[in-house]
């Protein structure tokens, strides 16, 4: 499905409104929008809310054997999708431009800074080594994807625990949840990824912007630092010329919004840390707002408790026995047993109990289906002969 | 209770009540409108006590859901001779017949309008073409004699150069791709490509168009727009205290704004996107807020 057309009116609206300054919702020129963070009940799992877009992160880890060139390391893979109930634009199949554009700045952005200390998730060199593995999914495209999603990437790494694992000799154990505590990843430093979109040949610049905001921009700038203002990964799309007093520009404000949001992470994780501790309910389901307009109403409905037995045991008196079924005969061919305890077999093997045979005496076959029926007499028979 | 009538001749109409009080009934075989089959000396008719129309001017304003029904048969079909009142009933969107019962389709607040309209009002977003609605769609296309227009349906919907007013072979209408056009359809069911035109049956435009010069566009709610367009709305009589603009309203949900400056254009649109879910009080406190320049 194709996504509705932008309209010149549209653009020139827009275009006239940075002129001036204005922006759609009435944000700043490097105003963020709210950023909120929510962690649902497994480790790893992190939900992103910058305004209107939604993406979702999800962390898992495997053993696997580790790269030739790096045996002691451990593996960090990223896949970011475009899902359809993001946008109409969003088309199932093929990967898109913007799939693999965003796909190889997450990469660039968390990979190569090696904000995660690798070595760490060795766990026998040349043989078992971790391998991170990070989903990242948007739910709603309302503009600067890549920012939402590199925010839910490393909270969700950070977020995340892998089982403990013990070594002893060549033994290696991998203990679950419930007998040890799973450990978090060691992760040095949080890089996130900040986007200022150009207009009128870089004349103007927004920070964070949305999805019409998008729509009309000319080039796109994404710089990835962490709150140390080191640099991680810069990228700029779109074939704008920028000046070298703009790049600068750029990166001290993106060193600003960047302190802003890793505090906000922090605090997120350590609310999430206390409400787990605490015993709360935390998660996903929970931190869902429940705006409730209907509710389902039952009326009490009475349960009977009066003793059936006497009355079962009056029916089954009076009521006529059950036909007779012959079973079929069982022919033990040699080689063939029946399966259980005790059941006939050609196999020569000595009968510890005697008593069984005299019952098995009669029948025999190879039908598998009368033998399971076979099987399920036996089992009524020793019942009732039991009480 | 019954009251028999005398023998009569076959011609003559019969003056029976029937048990459940509200119905007269026509024939001597008829029906009566609880629709229990009764001949002339008895009714069965202990499943009803009133007639349709009163269940559901009693429900009118209470919210039904999908699923809901009204059974107590519908009137009975036309009389054999034309005296007493008919009860008849005009199901608009969201009712249905099926049979003797009127079925609810979607999930809103049942309407009334004098004397015998009900309707289920709900809100979406999605729009459905109709025909003779007006709406404002993007151009996307031009294709030979047939511009293709965006109105945020399934499929584009098509119109004709030669739709436009005081528009020849050789006189062109002006329309590039990306402008808006305020048109209404002619063709709109499910099973044909939808035609915009952007003339009235007489010919004259009517207000019709392209248009948008240095608007904004917003998406609403399908809800708010039938607001918007109601004959006394409120929220067109508190726009109009707060300051001049000019507002083209499509049925589709989308509504071009413009004010005097740029930056009571974008208040204007924030506030149509707000009010959505606002009651009326809510709504002329934040006006009101506007007004005083607090925003």
């Amino acid at each position: 499905m194709k996504d509705t057309p932008l309209s010149n009116c549209e653009r020139d609206f827009l275009l006239k409104a940075i002129e001036e300054k204005k922006r759609l919702d009435g944000r700043q020129t490097y105003d963020y929008r709210k950023i909120k963070i929510t962690f649902g009940t497994d480790y790893g799992c992190c939900f992103v809310d910058l305004g209107q877009t939604r993406v979702m992160a999800q962390v898992s880890c495997e053993l696997v054997a580790p790269k030739e060139s790096r045996p002691n390391e451990g593996i960090m893979f990223f896949n970011l999708e475009l899902s359809q109930m993001a946008s109409p634009a969003f088309e199932q199949g093929r990967q898109s431009e913007l799939s693999v554009k965003l796909n190889r700045q997450l990469e660039r952005c968390l990979r190569n800074s090696k904000c995660i200390d690798t070595e760490s998730l060795c766990v026998v060199s040349g043989e078992k080594v971790w391998q991170i593995r990070v989903d990242v999914h948007t739910l709603n495209n309302d503009g600067n994807l890549m920012d939402a999603a590199s925010v839910a990437a490393i909270s969700a790494l950070c977020h995340f625990r892998r089982p403990d694992v013990g070594i002893q000799g060549e033994e290696v154990t991998v203990y679950s949840p419930e007998e040890r505590d799973p450990i978090p990843l060691s992760i040095y430093h949080m890089p996130i990824s900040v986007s200022f979109a150009f207009f009128q040949q870089g004349t103007y610049l927004l920070v964070d912007p949305c999805e019409r905001e998008e729509r009309v921009m000319d080039g796109l700038l994404m710089i990835a630092m962490n709150k140390h203002r080191e640099i991680c990964s810069i990228q700029s799309s779109g074939g704008i010329m920028l000046l070298k007093e703009q790049v600068m520009r750029c990166s001290k404000i993106a060193s600003v919004k960047v302190s802003e949001i890793t505090e906000l992470i922090n605090k997120a994780l350590l609310n999430d840390k206390t409400a787990r501790k605490a015993g709360g309910r935390c998660g996903f389901a929970e931190s869902m707002p429940q705006e409730r307009i209907t509710a389902l109403k039952m009326d009490q409905t009475s349960v009977e408790m009066t003793d059936v037995s006497e009355t079962v045991s009056s029916i089954v008196q009076t009521a006529e026995a059950p036909p007779q079924t012959v079973p079929s005969p069982l022919v033990p061919v040699p080689g063939v047993g029946q399966i259980g305890e005790g059941l006939c077999n050609t196999w020569g093997l000595e009968e510890e109990e005697e008593e069984e045979d005299d019952d098995d005496g009669e029948s025999s076959g190879g039908d598998s289906v009368a033998e399971v029926t076979k099987m399920e007499k036996e089992q009524h028979k020793d019942d009732k002969s039991r009480k | 209770m019954m009251r028999r009538t005398r023998r009569r001749k076959k011609e003559e109409v019969e003056d029976i009540k029937c048990a459940c009080q509200n119905l007269i009934l026509r024939s001597d075989r008829g029906r009566c409108g609880c629709s229990s089959r009764f001949s002339i000396t008895s009714c069965s008719a202990a499943r009803c006590s009133m007639s349709m129309f009163s269940i559901l001017k009693e429900r009118v304003g209470q919210i039904l859901l999908p699923g809901d029904e009204f059974c107590c048969g519908p009137q009975d079909t036309l009389p054999l001779t034309d005296s007493g009142r008919p009860e008849r009933l005009v199901a608009g969107p969201g009712l249905r017949r099926s049979g003797d019962r009127l079925l609810v389709s979607r999930s809103g607040v049942l309407r009334h309008k004098e004397p015998n309209k009900f309707w289920i009002e709900s809100q979406q977003r999605r729009y459905v073409p109709a025909k003779g609605e007006t709406v404002i769609g993007i151009v996307t296309a031009k294709s030979g004699d047939v511009f293709k227009v965006d109105y945020g349906g399934s499929e584009q919907a098509s119109l004709s150069y030669l739709a436009f007013e005081g528009a020849t072979k050789r006189n062109r209408p002006n329309v590039q791709v990306g402008d808006l056009v305020f048109a209404q359809f002619v063709v709109a069911n499910k099973d044909m490509e939808p035609e915009l035109v952007c003339i009235d049956g007489s010919g004259r435009a009517n207000g019709m168009g392209v248009f948008g010069a240095a608007g904004l566009l917003i998406k609403l709610s399908l809800g708010l727009v039938r607001r918007l367009l109601a004959p006394h709305s409120d929220l067109r009589a508190d726009l109009e205290q707060l300051f001049p603009c000019e507002l083209v309203v499509g049925m589709n949900g989308r509504i071009w704004v413009r004010a005097a400056s740029v930056q009571q254009t974008l208040i204007l649109a924030n506030l149509l996107q707000s009010c959505d879910t606002m009651t009326a009080p809510q709504r002329q406190q934040l006006f009101r807020r506007i007004q005083l320049g607090a925003l």
